[in-house]
């Protein structure tokens, strides 16, 4: 394997594990102001995610920056070209991150509501973006000769691309919903434990109609066959047996399965996209790939000696992070958020 | 406007606006680890206290740092696309490292600090900080490399339109990167101990919770003396290299538009006449510009017209000429703010080793004032340095004007420019409208169970 393809695979790795992470927490934030009736059980459950979202959100940030390194022109493009879909992306988050911090300091309730619907918004719109973006990226999106966007903002907003939105907006919200079954007991538990019930069925209807749709706006056909291999058939499984998990009240299964999901998909868009990075609707030849758009292979071999050293460090240390944390949190616990 | 300026000052606003941040959240981190330090060493609760006191003001300011930081990392790719290609090979990689073995590190452990008082044993606890402050420096430096590269290209070769990253070794190797760096993390150190000084004298003056202010404001204003002095010792270090690296840089600095004599005055302060390039009126010191540039009180400055006439030699015809009067004038303002800084640091600790601080209400009301020293100085220096290697993006290599990105529009940089300032603005009133509850309700009280009446303060 060479190294553009390794990096192709570090790229990947990194926005699997933002999607797996973050996507939980997203779908908390999504779950707030209407799963938690009374202030005490909103700050419950910010505190389910109050010491993880932060370094979820680096999974992205590490995703960015080492496109930049790995691959200079994928992050030119992609950052220049899917412009104000990316501005709206970072006031979502901006706005979220503060949120977290400020919500609880005041006892105002007008204040921790304002932050609450704010938390709301933040966690709503970057996956319906990240959706959008994904269906654009495999779809194709119109980029000249000099690897420059050429469309407009409108552009990325399909029928197709609305309906990835949806869909990875669903899967997170049910993996949200589940991350809190996890992390919770009592009242809030058992209306999370309701509400994935309620959305399971949909997010599978939902990711499936997507997946139909990809088959026929995409050159995944042509790309995948008619039989999609292990790696999509899984990725559907392990959703559609969401709901018997949620059902047999096994929420550490239920929760492994959307996490599995969510791997196998973001996988499964990789796999569609290589050796291309950024597919050009206007000519397949002005496509980006991992070899025309990689930094010079000196820099990819700097690059990934730092990259292996750090990378099992950082899952070693984020992963015991987890583990300190890992008792469920109480209504009459002191709330840090 | 052009995009180009309309991407200049989009950089401008949102980098300036996170480093009000980043240097408070560097200089806190450190000066918090001390005192629970101290508190793990001694058991004395009041170091806990101020611990968890000040973790509450850095953990505000904190979060505004990060989110600002976001956008640094990925508006390269959205306004300077074309920049982002030429150097990418080069530049990419010390940010994609920043991220990697520090941002991962101080978000993790900042989590597990946060919310760990009562999950970890101190020692383990007192860690996660000290992991913490570690991260807070390795971004620093990672993000300096690159800043430094645009600064001193070194460590690559030219090829077919963009640079390629040849040594690694010569990237963080690079002088200008380790002169540049103590600079700004000295600078960071006294900016948090500056902020802690100033409100600890405020609540020292509200006389509340005496011994958590009294122990913040020696420890603060100790650090404030070390770092501030440094600071400036390193300063002088660096502008020495600039003669060497980027003399244009100096010369505008200076508002020098001739060589200068062999005992090179120092210009106070100038008139000056960027059209006709002139300054009408100025004060000099004799023999300090030589000081300056060479530690000597001889040797000449080369003066901007000279500069000029040797880069169009040395790149073609083009205007060379950095805004004089913005490096001019955002030198000395630095220097004034650290000067300012310097002496009231000394005389803090001399107050501080022969009697009662509380006695001296006057100084502490001018530490009070003083807060905004460091951040003057920190925007004034990244100003006075960015503006001043203008025209040049990178150095020699890259014009700014060829850096932006071509298919995005003024329009839409207007839309994000205007979305950000708007955003940033509430951003900033939040945060200090947060800060100055915070401060007015005090450290928790001894006891540690009571909340103040008019903040919410949850048993950590």
């Amino acid at each position: 394997m060479d190294l553009n393809t390794l990096w192709f695979l570090i790229i990947a790795l990194l926005f699997t594990g933002f999607f797996v992470l973050e996507g939980f927490d997203f779908g908390v934030g999504m779950l707030l102001p209407w799963l938690g009736r009374t202030d005490d059980e909103r700050r419950l459950i910010l505190n389910t995610i109050g010491p993880f979202w932060d370094a979820n959100e680096v999974w992205f940030i590490s995703a960015g920056a080492s496109l930049f390194a790995a691959f200079p022109n994928w992050y030119a493009t992609l950052f220049s070209g899917f412009y104000l879909a990316l501005f709206f992306l970072l006031v979502a988050l901006i706005g979220r991150g503060v949120a977290f911090e400020f919500r609880s300091k005041l006892t105002s309730p007008g204040w921790r509501q304002v932050w609450d619907w704010v938390i709301f918004g933040g966690s709503l719109l970057p996956p319906l973006l990240w959706g959008v973006a994904l269906a654009n990226m495999m779809r194709g999106v119109p980029i000249d000769a000099q690897m420059n966007y050429v469309g407009t903002f409108w552009d990325l907003l399909s029928v197709y691309a609305l309906l990835g939105g949806v869909s990875v907006t669903l899967l997170f919200l049910l993996h949200g919903a589940l991350f809190l079954t996890l992390r919770t007991e009592g009242a809030v538990q058992a209306r999370a434990r309701k509400v994935a019930l309620s959305i399971g069925a949909w997010t599978t209807a939902v990711t499936f109609l997507f997946v139909v749709f990809s088959y026929i706006e995409t050159d995944m056909f042509s790309k995948l066959g008619i039989d999609p291999g292990t790696v999509p058939l899984l990725a559907g499984l392990a959703l559609f047996s969401v709901q018997f998990f949620i059902r047999a009240r096994r929420d550490g299964w239920a929760f492994a399965m959307t996490s599995l999901t969510i791997v196998l998909s973001t996988a499964t868009v990789f796999i569609d996209l290589y050796p291309r990075v950024m597919v050009s609707s206007l000519r397949p030849e002005w496509s980006l790939t991992v070899y025309n758009a990689s930094a010079n292979p000196y820099s990819l071999q700097v690059m990934t000696w730092i990259a292996l050293s750090v990378l099992p460090l950082v899952l070693l240390y984020q992963g015991w992070s987890y583990w300190v944390f890992r008792r469920r949190i109480r209504l009459s616990d002191p709330h840090e958020y | 406007m052009s995009s180009v300026l309309l991407a200049r000052w989009q950089f401008g606003i949102t980098t300036v606006y996170h480093f009000l941040f980043v240097p408070l959240t560097i200089g806190l981190a450190f000066l918090i680890a001390s005192m629970e330090t101290f508190y793990v060493a001694t058991q004395d609760a009041t170091y806990k206290r101020m611990a968890k006191f000040w973790g509450k003001i850095f953990l505000i300011n904190f979060a505004v740092g990060v989110v600002t930081g976001i956008l640094q990392e990925f508006q390269f790719g959205m306004n300077w696309s074309d920049y982002s290609r030429f150097v990418g090979d080069v530049f990419g990689a010390p940010l994609a490292i920043e991220s990697l073995a520090a941002f991962f590190l101080e978000s993790t452990f900042l989590g597990v600090w946060m919310f760990g008082w009562d999950r970890l044993s101190p020692r383990l606890h007192l860690a996660s900080i000290w992991l913490v402050a570690v991260g807070t420096t390795l971004s620093a430096f990672w993000i300096l490399t690159a800043n430094a590269f645009m600064q001193e290209p070194v460590g690559y070769v030219q090829r077919a339109g963009h640079v390629e990253m040849s040594s690694f070794g010569q990237l963080i190797a690079n002088p200008q990167l380790w002169l540049e760096f103590p600079h700004v993390w000295l600078g960071a150190l006294s900016t948090g101990a500056f902020f802690v000084a100033g409100v600890s004298a405020f609540g020292l003056l509200q006389q509340r919770s005496g011994t958590v202010y009294q122990r913040s404001f020696a420890i603060a204003i100790a650090t404030a003396l070390v770092s501030s002095l440094l600071v400036a010792v390193v300063g002088h270090d660096q502008a020495q290299h600039l003669m060497q690296a980027q003399p244009m840089k100096m010369a505008a600095s200076e508002a020098l538009w001739e060589t200068s004599p062999d005992v090179a005055p120092w210009t106070l302060v100038a008139a000056i006449d960027s059209e006709h390039h002139r300054n009408t009126f100025e004060i000099d010191i004799p023999g300090v510009l030589s000081l300056l540039a060479y530690n000597h009180l001889h040797g000449r400055v080369p003066g901007i017209h000279q500069l000029q006439a040797a880069y169009v030699r040395q790149f073609g015809p083009g205007n060379y000429i950095p805004p004089v009067r913005t490096a001019f004038w955002s030198f000395r303002i630095m220097v004034l703010a650290g000067m300012l800084m310097i002496l009231f640091s000394l005389y803090g600790v001399w107050v501080m080793m022969r009697e009662r601080l509380e006695r001296h209400r006057q100084f502490l009301r001018l530490m009070v004032a003083a807060i905004p020293l460091p951040f003057i100085a920190n925007s004034m220096g990244w100003i006075m340095t960015e503006v001043g290697r203008q025209p040049w993006v990178v150095f020699g290599l890259l014009r700014t004007a060829d850096g932006v990105s071509p298919t995005v529009s003024p329009a839409m940089v207007w839309t994000t420019l205007l979305g950000f300032a708007v955003l940033y603005g509430v951003l900033a009133v939040v945060d200090i409208f947060l800060l100055i509850r915070v401060v007015r309700g005090g450290p928790e009280p001894e006891e540690e169970t009571a909340a103040s009446p008019d903040l919410e303060v949850a048993p950590l």
